[in-house]
């Protein structure tokens, strides 16, 4: 803790803003332009339903439902998708599961949490997290590694009895992410990030752009990173200082403790 | 008096150039460019004999419909056309001939005039057969013409009694019709046969299946789905994939939807130029009775048969769609007026037909295309070779203190050299 805070002041006192990938770690709750959460869900890849990191979602939905949601997550974070569904009172026992999806519909894996989970019988929610891994900000197009993006979320029940099919349940999701920093820094970027529609949009310039259906058209809260900053600059100045400072420690010592003793004050 | 009048038409002029400029993009928005054609729901309501059975909420089931409809009626959003279909409401014989086809627009697909709405469905009792397959044909004629979303909630309490027309596959061919349709089944108090009907019908066209046991549950879903209808969407193009690449349809930045019969492969073109990416992503839709384990394969090819990039995705267990993607950004060519290379795109999926379940239409497929610019290569793992770390520090401090020491002993020793000389 120690050692952020002195590295934070460090880089405020050399003067450099503080680093979009930090300011986007914990959007506030009502950052929406409405500022109310998304109450639906979508029920395909196409018409996910968009909501905001730090947003708690609800959607009403049947037992046998798919629900897709979709988020931004940029360079840097490490996004956790925690989900509650609330079953109905009585029901045999069933199981449910989360999946992550990128932009380009690739299942992301999750690192832990716990993404599939079976409710017991007459159990009255039963609750799912899965935790990416952190997002970087280019990899190779042979990769899976997750990109900066949109991100879908498919919430569904696996395994359920024949009789509860269709009955009604009551879910909520939320995005949270933990900013990960430069130890995640690589070199390079992406031209746009991969947000579904960027070609359409791109060729049909300014008219198609304002056209309201759009398959995702969500940013994080103050615009996807650039990708030239993280605290590897910080690091590397003062690493650089130290270094410097350490440099005329050692030939000062070559040199002894200033003034000869033996020259007279005055000489 | 002429400067004044300069200075007030010039006002004038400025305020008239900056009213376009601000009218002009809220004008473009409420104009739709796109096209759009107001969406349409067609509520298909199951009006047989059974619908007499008090069980919701202490009434009859018609009763419940009814108090249901009037309050969707209520509540529909102004921009939504629409309809009410009936099944099995007006022959009570026993004919099944002639039952079979009873099914009637109680309310045309159009703007809705509440009240006119509200008089007809006051009119309808429980009468007669439920012929859910015609109703469905009928329905979605019913919908035909203009490219906005589609949908028929289709509300019913007992199977279809009129088989061999099985309705579930009444509703693949009408999804595989490729006019974006979609049908959500509700199941007022249903058995297993029922369920289990209604959840193929929505399976077979990507909607959604709910059992309702209460009025007030019926109310809320029948809105939600209303709702859904009215949520605008991209609409995908519907495109016919090609065996091999050579006959292959080439394609452009957007949303496509194909159909992909089982064990057969689909090709597509898109054309990339230097210093472009290609990303695409296709999902395989699951609209019927599947073997469990399934996947999808992706690939980006060469016109020359050479594999650039695949993307690969398999699963198992109950699922609406399995998808994947990839990403080839072309690298920027030295060459003036580098040729746009053709990549082909290659689908495969390895999904399996449940034993009695009809191959044919193929598994609806959803195509994105997307080609961005590209960036140049990453030249280094590390963010532009910078490090950090305490042992990045501890070597540099390390590395300036030894140079520091060399240093002084080299000028130590030099001072010394001097002065002997």
């Amino acid at each position: 803790m120690w050692i952020t805070r002195v590295l934070s002041t460090a880089a405020l006192m050399l003067g450099l803003a503080a680093s979009p990938a930090a300011a986007d770690s914990t959007p506030s709750p009502g950052a929406s332009e409405d500022g109310s959460a998304p109450t639906a869900a979508g029920t395909s890849f196409r018409t996910a339903t968009e909501i905001e990191q730090g947003q708690t979602a609800t959607a009403n939905g049947s037992a046998g439902d798919y629900l897709y949601w979709s988020f931004p997550a940029d360079a840097g974070q490490r996004p956790t998708v925690s989900a509650t569904v609330k079953l109905p009172e009585t029901h045999a026992a069933e199981t449910w599961q989360i999946d992550v999806y990128d932009g380009l519909r690739r299942r992301q894996a999750c690192q832990y949490g716990a993404q599939t989970r079976t409710a017991a019988a007459d159990a009255a929610s039963v609750e799912l997290a899965c935790v990416l891994r952190t997002v970087r900000a280019w990899s190779e197009p042979w990769a899976n590694d997750p990109l900066p993006g949109t991100y879908y979320i498919r919430l569904t029940v696996v395994n359920l009895a024949a009789s509860d099919l269709g009955l009604p349940v009551d879910a909520s999701v939320q995005v949270g992410s933990k900013d990960i920093g430069g130890s995640a820094a690589v070199d390079g970027s992406l031209a746009h990030p991969l947000v579904p529609g960027a070609g359409a949009v791109s060729q049909g310039g300014e008219e198609e752009s304002t056209k309201e259906a759009l398959l995702a058209s969500l940013e994080p809260s103050g615009g996807w990173a650039s990708g030239w900053w993280s605290d590897r600059w910080v690091w590397t100045a003062i690493g650089g200082m130290l270094a410097a400072l350490a440099g005329v420690g050692g030939y000062t010592l070559t040199r002894g403790a200033g003034r000869p003793s033996r020259v007279p004050p005055g000489a | 008096m002429i400067t004044r009048t300069r200075l007030a038409a010039g006002a004038c002029a400025l305020l008239a150039a900056l009213t376009a400029g601000l009218a002009f993009p809220a004008g473009a928005l409420a104009g739709e460019p796109t096209g759009e054609d107001a969406p349409k729901v067609n509520l298909v309501l199951d009006v047989s004999g059974s619908m007499r059975a008090r069980d919701i909420d202490g009434q009859s089931r018609m009763a419940a419909a009814k108090q249901a409809f009037n309050e969707v009626l209520d509540a529909t959003p102004e921009e939504v056309q629409l309809g009410i279909r009936t099944l099995g409401a007006d022959y009570p014989g026993d004919d099944r001939q002639t039952g079979c086809k009873d099914t009637a627009q109680l309310y045309p697909v159009g703007p809705l005039d509440r009240t006119e709405a509200k008089t007809a469905v006051a009119t309808l009792s429980p009468t007669g057969w439920t012929p859910i397959g015609p109703a469905l044909l009928k329905a979605a004629d019913d919908l035909d013409g203009g490219n906005g979303s589609k949908r028929i909630v289709l509300i019913s309490d007992g199977e279809d009694t009129c088989a061999p027309l099985d309705p579930c596959e009444v509703a693949r061919e009408i999804a595989a019709k490729g006019i974006g349709l979609t049908i959500d089944t509700l199941g007022l108090v249903p058995n297993t046969k029922l369920r289990q009907q209604l959840s193929c019908i929505a399976e077979a066209t990507g909607g959604t299946y709910t059992s309702v046991e209460h009025t007030d549950e019926l109310t809320d879903k029948v809105n939600q789905l209303v709702d859904r209808a009215a949520a605008p969407v991209v609409t995908p193009v519907a495109t016919e994939g090609a065996a091999a690449c050579a006959q292959a349809p080439t394609l452009k930045s957007g949303l496509y939807t194909d159909r992909e019969e089982f064990g057969k492969q689909r090709w597509y073109r898109v054309d990339v130029e230097p210093g472009q990416e290609l990303r695409a992503s296709v999902s395989v839709g699951a609209d019927r009775a599947v073997n469990p384990s399934y996947g999808v394969l992706l690939r980006a090819v060469t016109t020359h048969g050479r594999e650039i990039v695949r993307g690969e995705s398999a699963g198992n267990g109950r699922t609406d769609v399995v998808s994947t993607g990839l990403r080839y950004p072309k690298a920027e060519s030295d060459e003036e007026d580098a040729p746009a290379e053709a990549v082909c795109l290659q689908v495969t999926q390895s999904f399996s037909a449940a034993s009695g379940v009809q191959t044919t239409p193929g598994l609806p497929l959803e195509l994105t295309v997307d080609v961005v610019d590209a960036p140049s290569e990453a030249s280094d793992v590390a963010s532009f070779g910078l490090g950090r770390g305490w042992w990045l520090l501890g070597a540099l401090i390390l590395a300036g203190f030894l140079a520091g020491l060399v240093w002084g002993w080299l000028s130590r020793w030099r001072v010394a050299v001097w002065r002997t000389n």
